[in-house]
C-alpha cells in the first residue's frame, strides 16, 4: 500500500505549484488553470485522508469541490473573455488601472 | 412698601428695555422723558421705604428675598435685597443725583446723533448701581459692581469713533478689572472661611469665625480694599479717572463723581463689621485714602482742563472718605459721600454748562470773565465750590470737617495730611474759578458764548441748594444735631467707634478744630485769588523758578508713563511674542505638521496599491502562512 502520507505530500506540492503560478504567470487563463490545479491538489488530499480515516465524508466533500470548481470555471472564464473584449489582453501585469 | 424694593431696580430696567428696543421709532422727547422717569420711579419708590423704615425702631434692617439664584451644594446664592439705612441713604442719592442729572442731560446731549444709546447706557448704569447698593450678599454686589465697570466702559467711549475716548473706555475697564480681581479674591476667602456670600450671615458670624487682626479678616479686607481702590480710583488704581473725562460731561458727573467711584466707599462701609476687627487693613484704608486726598489734589493745582482738575478733585475726596473708613468713621465717609455727590455733580454739570457755552472748550486758559455772560452756572459753580472747599455753611463744611475731627481723633499726622488736602482743594478750586469766570477774558474770537436752556441750569440750581442744605442733616456738637449719623448708627453699631462719646469735654476742641479747617479754606482761596486775580503774572513766574516740579506735576507724576513702561509695554511684547512665535510658529506648525505628517505617511503606504492582482494575492497568502505559523507551529 501506498502510504496516506505521500499522497498528502503529493497535494502539497500541487498546491504549492499552483499558488506559485498563481503569483507568476503572466496570462489570465493560465492563472485559471493554477487555481483548479490548487482545487484539484485540495481534492487529492481529501480523498486520501478519507481512505486512511476509512470515512466516506472526504469524498462527498469532493463532489462538492468538484461542483463549484465548474461553476466558477464558467463565470471565471465569462469574466477572462469581457476582459479581453475591453482591453485586447490577456496579461495580468497591464490590468492595472487601480494604482495609484 | 418694603417687599416692594425691587421696584426700585426694576424702573431703571424698564427704561432700558424700552429706549434700547423700541427708541429708535421715539422722538428724542420722548427718550429723554422715560429716561427721567423711570429714575423718578426708583426716587419715589425708594423715598416711601425710607418713610416706612424710618417709622420702625432701632432695628431697622430688612431683607427682601426674592428667588434663589444658584443653589449648588454648598454654595446658595439668593437674589435679595438688604433694607438698612445705609443701603438706602445710597439709593435716594443714587436715584436722586441720577434723575437731576438725566433731566439735565436731556438739554446737555439733544443734538448727539446717540441720544437714544445714551440714555439707554445711563438707565443700565443706574440698574446696575441700584443693585450694587441694595444687594444682600458679595456675590448680587459683585453683579452690581461689573455692571456699573461695564457701563461706565460703554459710557467713556460714548463717542467711540474717536480714539481717545475709545481708549479711555479701555483703560478704565482694564483698571477696574485689576481691582475686581482683589474683589474676586476676597469674595473666595470669604465664602472658604463662612460658607456663605450673604451680608447678614457673614456680618453675624463674624466675630465667631474670625480672630480680631488675624490673618483671615485682614486678607479678606485688604483684598476688597484692592477692589475699592480700583472701583473708587485710589492710589495705584486711579489712573483710569482723568483720562474718563473723554465721556460726556453728565456721564463724569453721574458716574465719576456721585455713584459709581463711591461704590467702594460703600463697600467698605458695608464691611465695617469686617473692617473693626483688622487694624491693620483700617490703618492701610486710612493711610492710602490720606495719601491720595493729597497726592490728586497737588495734580489738580496745575491742570488747565476744567473736568481733569475736577477729575483729579474727586480722587481727592474719594480719599477722604476712605480716610474716614480707616479711622473708624464709617458714618463721616458715608456723610461725605452724601455731600460730596451732590456739589461734585453740580460742578461737573456746571463745567458742563460752561463748555456748552463755549462750543466744547475745555481750556481755562481760553476762558475768562464768563461770569456775566453766563451767571446762573457761575452762581451754582460757585456755591459748589464753595462746598467743596468745606467753607460753612455749606455741605462740604460739615463732613469734611467730620472726617478731619475723627481723623485727628486716631492720629495727627492723618489729620494733617486731610488739612493740607483741604487747602489744596480750596485752592485748586478757586483757582478753577477764577480763571474761568474772572479776570480778563481770554475767549478765542469766534466763540459766541451763551447760557444754556433751562433744562440744564434747573437742575444746576437745584444741586446747588442741595449743596447748601445737604450738610444739615449731619450738624456736629449740637445734640441730636446729627440726624444722619442717628439714622445709619444700628449698621455701624458693631463697627467703628462712637465718637459721640467724646462728646461734651471736647466741644472746645471741635469748635477750635472747625475754626481751623475754616481758616485753612479761606487761606486757600485766598492765596488763589492772590495768584490769579491780584497778580496774574505770579504763576508763570513761579513755574518758571521751580521749572522741575512744575513739569513733574504737571504731567500727573509721569505715573501714566511710568504703568505704560512697566505694565503695558511688557504685556504688549509678551502678546507680539505669544502672537508671533507660539501661535504662529509653534501651535499651527504643529496642527499643519500634523496634517504634513500624515500626508507623507500616505505618500508611503499608498505604493502598496499597485493595481497589479498578483501582488495583492501573494499579500493574501503570505498572511495565512504567518498565521499558519503562529497558531500551529509556534510553541
Amino acid at each position: 500500500m501506498v502510504p496516506t502520507s505521500q499522497y498528502l505530500v503529493l497535494g502539497a506540492l500541487l498546491f504549492t505549484v499552483g499558488v506559485i503560478g498563481v503569483f507568476i504567470r503572466r496570462n489570465a487563463i493560465v492563472i485559471f488553470m493554477c487555481i483548479e490545479l490548487m482545487l484539484n491538489a485540495v481534492n487529492l488530499t481529501f480523498i486520501a485522508l478519507s481512505r486512511h480515516l476509512g470515512k466516506i465524508d472526504g469524498q462527498v466533500f469532493v463532489f462538492f469541490i468538484m461542483t463549484v470548481a465548474a461553476a466558477e470555471a464558467a463565470v471565471g472564464l465569462a469574466i477572462i473573455l469581457s476582459l479581453y473584449r475591453r482591453r485586447q489582453t490577456l496579461n495580468v501585469d497591464e490590468v492595472n488601472l487601480l494604482k495609484w | 412698601m418694603i417687599p416692594y424694593i425691587w421696584l426700585v431696580v426694576l424702573f431703571p430696567l424698564l427704561g432700558v428695555i424700552i429706549n434700547g428696543l423700541a427708541g429708535i421709532k421715539l422722538p428724542r422727547k420722548l427718550i429723554g422723558i422715560i429716561g427721567s422717569l423711570a429714575i423718578l420711579g426708583s426716587f419715589v419708590t425708594a423715598s416711601l421705604i425710607f418713610k416706612d423704615v424710618i417709622g420702625q425702631g432701632m432695628e431697622r434692617a430688612s431683607e427682601v428675598v426674592l428667588f434663589t439664584w444658584i443653589g449648588c451644594g454648598g454654595l446658595q446664592v439668593h437674589v435679595g435685597f438688604l433694607v438698612d439705612p445705609l443701603s438706602l441713604v445710597m439709593m435716594l442719592t443714587v436715584s436722586g443725583v441720577s434723575f437731576i442729572i438725566h433731566l439735565y442731560s436731556i438739554g446737555y446731549m439733544a443734538e448727539d446723533e446717540g441720544f437714544r444709546r445714551y440714555f439707554t447706557y445711563l438707565n443700565l448704569f443706574v440698574f446696575f448701581m441700584l443693585i450694587l447698593v441694595s444687594a444682600n450678599s458679595f456675590l448680587l454686589m459683585f453683579v452690581g459692581w461689573e455692571g456699573v465697570g461695564l457701563c461706565s466702559y460703554l459710557l467713556i467711549g460714548f463717542w467711540y469713533q474717536r480714539k481717545a475716548p475709545a481708549d479711555a473706555g479701555k483703560k478704565a475697564f482694564v483698571v477696574n478689572r485689576v481691582g475686581d480681581y482683589g474683589f474676586l479674591l476676597a469674595m473666595l476667602l470669604i465664602f472658604v472661611t463662612f460658607k456663605t456670600l450673604d451680608f447678614t450671615k457673614v456680618f453675624a458670624a463674624a466675630p465667631q469665625v474670625l480672630e480680631h487682626g488675624g490673618l483671615a479678616v485682614t486678607l479678606i479686607t485688604l483684598l476688597l480694599f484692592v477692589g475699592a481702590c480700583g472701583k473708587s480710583a485710589q492710589i495705584p488704581l486711579y489712573v483710569w479717572l482723568p483720562d474718563a473725562m473723554e465721556g460726556p460731561t453728565p456721564v463724569s458727573a453721574l458716574i465719576h463723581a456721585a455713584t459709581m467711584v463711591t461704590a467702594g466707599v460703600y463697600m467698605v462701609a458695608r464691611c465695617g463689621v469686617l473692617y473693626s476687627m483688622a487694624p491693620v487693613s483700617m490703618g492701610v484704608v486710612a493711610v492710602v485714602g490720606c495719601a491720595t486726598a493729597i497726592y490728586a489734589a497737588s495734580i489738580g493745582l496745575l491742570q488747565n482742563d476744567i473736568k481733569r482738575v475736577l477729575a483729579y478733585s474727586t480722587i481727592s475726596q474719594l480719599g477722604y472718605m476712605f480716610l474716614a473708613c480707616g479711622v473708624g468713621a464709617f458714618g463721616a465717609g458715608i456723610f461725605h459721600l452724601v455731600t460730596h455727590a451732590f456739589f461734585k455733580a453740580l460742578l461737573f454739570l456746571g463745567a458742563g454748562s460752561v463748555m456748552h457755552g463755549m462750543a466744547g472748550e475745555l481750556d481755562m486758559r481760553k476762558m475768562g470773565a464768563l461770569k456775566s455772560k453766563m451767571p446762573w452756572t457761575y452762581r451754582t459753580f460757585l456755591v459748589g465750590t464753595l462746598a467743596l472747599a468745606g467753607i460753612f455753611p455749606f455741605a462740604g463744611f460739615f463732613s469734611k470737617d467730620e472726617i478731619l475731627w475723627e481723623a485727628l481723633q486716631q492720629n495727627t499726622f492723618l489729620w494733617a495730611g486731610g488739612a493740607i488736602g483741604a487747602f489744596m482743594t480750596a485752592f485748586y478750586m478757586f483757582r478753577a474759578v477764577f480763571m474761568t469766570f474772572h479776570g480778563e477774558s481770554r475767549v478765542e474770537g469766534h466763540v459766541h458764548v451763551h447760557e444754556s436752556p433751562s433744562i440744564m441750569v434747573i437742575p444746576l440750581c437745584v444741586l446747588a441748594v442741595l449743596s447748601l442744605v445737604g450738610g444739615w442733616i449731619g450738624l456736629p456738637l449740637i445734640e441730636g444735631g446729627n440726624q444722619l449719623r442717628e439714622f445709619l448708627s444700628p449698621v455701624f453699631a458693631t463697627a467703628g467707634h462712637a465718637a459721640a462719646e467724646h462728646g461734651g469735654h471736647q466741644a472746645g476742641l471741635e469748635v477750635t478744630m472747625m475754626m481751623v479747617s475754616m481758616g485753612i479754606a479761606i487761606a486757600g482761596i485766598l492765596l488763589a485769588w492772590i495768584m490769579y486775580i491780584r497778580n496774574p503774572a505770579l504763576p508763570e513766574k513761579l513755574a518758571s523758578r521751580f521749572a522741575g516740579l512744575y513739569q513733574l506735576i504737571y504731567h500727573k507724576y509721569f505715573v501714566d508713563e511710568a504703568y505704560d513702561a512697566v505694565i503695558v509695554e511688557p504685556i504688549k511684547n509678551g502678546s507680539v511674542f505669544l502672537w508671533r512665535i507660539f501661535d504662529s510658529r509653534v501651535i499651527d506648525g504643529a496642527v499643519n505638521g500634523t496634517a504634513a505628517l500624515i500626508q507623507w505617511a500616505s505618500r508611503g503606504v499608498r505604493k502598496l496599491e499597485t493595481g497589479q492582482v498578483q501582488e495583492y494575492a501573494l499579500g493574501i497568502v503570505g498572511g495565512v502562512v504567518v498565521v499558519f505559523y503562529i497558531i500551529f507551529i509556534m510553541p
